[in-house]
């Protein structure tokens, strides 16, 4: 007789993440698959339109490359904080207070030029995105508040006060629920096609996140502390100085996505901007396993899909809710599959030990 | 406010304050036995919508209360496969469970939105809802909510008094002592991890059946997130919960009627009500229970194999 035991590797399975990821993705489809069948719709064809929505057609990457963007700058954010073992959910949230941010000063000053008005708006971004990661940071140092639950509480606070500000505050003299359009001041000009020129910043903020990661001292800290604060303590790292730093870069990305979605997108606030791309970002960061150059491919994967998905919705009715559906399950099975590149399972015979 | 105001102020806050005990119950369960999930806002709306279905087809609450519990089950089991079989990070599990779960009652509930239901209806206790001022607040109220009057306190016996639920609190705390003591740590995380799912999954029957009667996306609202601050509000302890789940019942019952009432608070900062408190709660119970508030040992972290 024999028997199967499970035993940790000596080292990673380095071929791992090529194998679990389409892996994967494939099984992920094949669940799709049958959430197709009950919706009474063909398989093969909504393979077909997903495709076409995703990779098929160049207006669809061109839409998958925009809604990179947000999704690309909070991941990049949550990423720092998920490297230190911080668990910032608040993407969304501060995100919508980057966007509310930059309105403010659009709404504000829309006489002044381009040139001022323009950085005033991600300046203000960041303060608010990032003051609103660095409350539950403040919460969790000093009074041990678990930051999972704080940052999310304030996700549905931000939401509501972007419902408030266009309800109230700036209202449209149209009556619907958004602000006045932005002048033209404060728009980001187009790039290439409905590309925009944000696309240059979130390739700066790449490179800066991989930057500083890989070649500053306080990059390399950052990393140490990811095994806990009494670790960190032991090192003589300045662990509290560090979790601000890290919510507060975190809530800053966000913010900034949130900022470019309203100046390069969509041109004034409105509620529809919080299209959960918050939420994303964590399936991405940790698919990407915190690293920024595959952050970029994951966000625009992941982005893509949610194209594809709302091309199924345009073409065959199908509830653009399919893409979030493989989201979750693409994340549940790289979670369950990454036990291989872990861990192997050996068979032992009787009497061996 | 005149003194009748005040007592259904009260039932309602028992009445919102319900689903909200289950979940947090559930949570504690699968939490005592060392496994966080963070799904539980995802797995409450699959349960308020497979709840929903079940007694819109079959027009049975009971079947549809049955129906939700197995999906909360089954979306733990999910967890579970996850966590403790192929010991993947619990974190990043439960939030992909939320995800999933928001996308699927989004995919399949579309079209059922705005339908109503029967569910569970009023049925006050004779004599017992007649007794002044208490008979009213927590006497004329459905089935479920007398259901969870028992309930903390057989969580309590059940953690405290019964040999599995020691069991479960010793592998929560140190599972390698509890494998020494003979004890199988992971068949007793899954009991905890699925035992409390089914909980969670009655608190979102509750939500379709007995609080809303008809079905919307979002139906869930923060409620899932606001158990899992309760617990640890709670110290882990079920009768803490208790006042835990009604001080949110009572918020949100506030909130409901003060924007009745039309006041000239903007009804957005009312909706935020429960989710600020759910900061102040845990900020205030960080402050009284500096030691105390400690989980189990072993929340958390995964049994890895040995050797």
């Amino acid at each position: 007789m024999s028997t199967f035991r499970i035993r940790k590797r000596e080292e990673p399975w380095k071929w791992g993440a090529l194998v679990t990821f389409p892996g994967a993705l494939l099984f992920s489809l094949s669940i799709c698959a049958l959430l197709l069948l009950w919706q009474d719709k063909s398989v093969w064809q909504g393979m077909q339109v997903l495709w076409a929505g995703t990779f098929g057609e160049t207006w669809a990457l061109e839409e998958a490359l925009l809604k990179a963007v947000p999704i690309f700058l909070c991941s990049l954010g949550v990423a720092v904080a998920f490297r230190m073992q911080i668990w910032n959910i608040g993407a969304e949230g501060q995100f919508a207070l980057g966007a509310i941010g930059a309105s403010w000063m659009a709404l504000t000053f829309p006489g002044l030029p381009h040139w001022v008005l323009i950085p005033l708006m991600f300046l203000m971004a960041l303060v608010l995105g990032s003051l609103w990661a660095l409350v539950p940071a403040f919460l969790r140092l000093r009074l041990k508040v678990n930051e999972i639950i704080s940052t999310l509480m304030l996700n549905y606070i931000a939401i509501l006060l972007i419902d408030y500000l266009v309800l109230r505050v700036w209202k449209d003299p149209s009556g619907f629920p958004v602000s006045p359009e932005f002048s033209s001041a404060a728009l980001i000009g187009k790039m290439y096609g409905r590309i925009h020129w944000g696309i240059a910043l979130c390739v700066a903020c790449g490179f800066a996140v991989w930057a500083f990661m890989r070649f500053t001292r306080l990059g390399y800290e950052l990393k140490a502390s990811g095994e806990g604060a009494r670790v960190a303590r032991y090192a003589k790292l300045p662990y509290s100085f560090l979790v601000m730093f890290v919510m507060g870069v975190s809530g800053a990305l966000a913010g900034w996505a949130g900022a470019l979605e309203i100046s390069a997108v969509v041109g004034r606030l409105q509620p529809s901007v919080m299209a959960g791309y918050g939420y994303t970002a964590i399936v991405v960061a940790w698919l990407a396993q915190l690293q920024p150059l595959a952050i970029a491919v994951v966000a625009f994967l992941l982005a893509a899909l949610r194209v594809g998905a709302e091309n199924l919705q345009i073409e065959l009715q199908i509830p653009a809710a399919f893409g979030v559906i493989m989201e979750g399950l693409i994340l549940l099975t790289v979670l369950a599959a990454q036990f291989f590149s872990t861990y192997t399972i050996e068979r032992r015979r009787e009497g061996e030990e | 406010m005149n003194f009748e105001l005040i007592v259904a102020l009260l039932a309602a806050t028992v009445h919102s304050g319900t689903p909200v005990l289950y979940a947090t119950l559930g949570e504690m369960l699968s939490e005592k036995g060392g496994v966080l999930n963070l799904g539980v806002e995802g797995m409450m709306s699959v349960s308020a919508f497979a709840a929903f279905m079940v007694c819109l087809v079959t027009g049975s609450a009971w079947l549809g209360l049955l129906a939700g519990g197995v999906a909360g089950f089954l979306m733990a089991a999910l967890h579970g496969f996850v966590t403790i079989t192929c010991l993947g990070n619990q974190v990043v599990s439960g939030l992909a469970l939320t995800i999933l779960g928001g996308g699927l009652t989004e995919f399949m509930g579309t079209p059922y939105i705005g339908l109503n239901t029967s569910g569970f209806n009023v049925w006050a206790i004779p004599g017992l809802s007649s007794i002044p001022v208490l008979g009213p607040i927590f006497f004329k109220h459905n089935v479920l909510v007398y259901m969870s009057y028992l309930l903390p306190v057989a969580f309590w016996f059940f953690m405290r008094r019964t040999r599995l639920g020691l069991a479960v609190t010793a592998v929560g705390e140190m599972p390698a002592a509890a494998a020494a003591a003979g004890l199988n740590p992971k068949r007793l995380r899954w009991f905890a991890v699925t035992g409390g799912g089914f909980l969670v999954g009655l608190s979102g029957a509750y939500l379709s059946l007995a609080y809303t009667h008809l079905w919307t996306t979002g139906l869930s609202g923060g409620r899932g997130w606001i158990a899992v601050a309760l617990v640890i509000f709670a110290f882990w302890r079920p009768f803490r919960a208790v006042v835990g789940a009604y001080l949110f019942g009572g918020v949100m019952a506030f909130q409901l009627r003060l924007q009745a009432t039309g006041t000239a608070l903007a009804p957005q900062f009312l909706l935020m009500l429960p989710y600020a408190l759910t900061v102040i709660v845990l900020v205030l119970s960080a402050w009284k229970g500096k030691r105390r508030s400690q989980g189990p040992g072993a929340l958390g972290v995964n049994i890895e194999p040995e050797g």
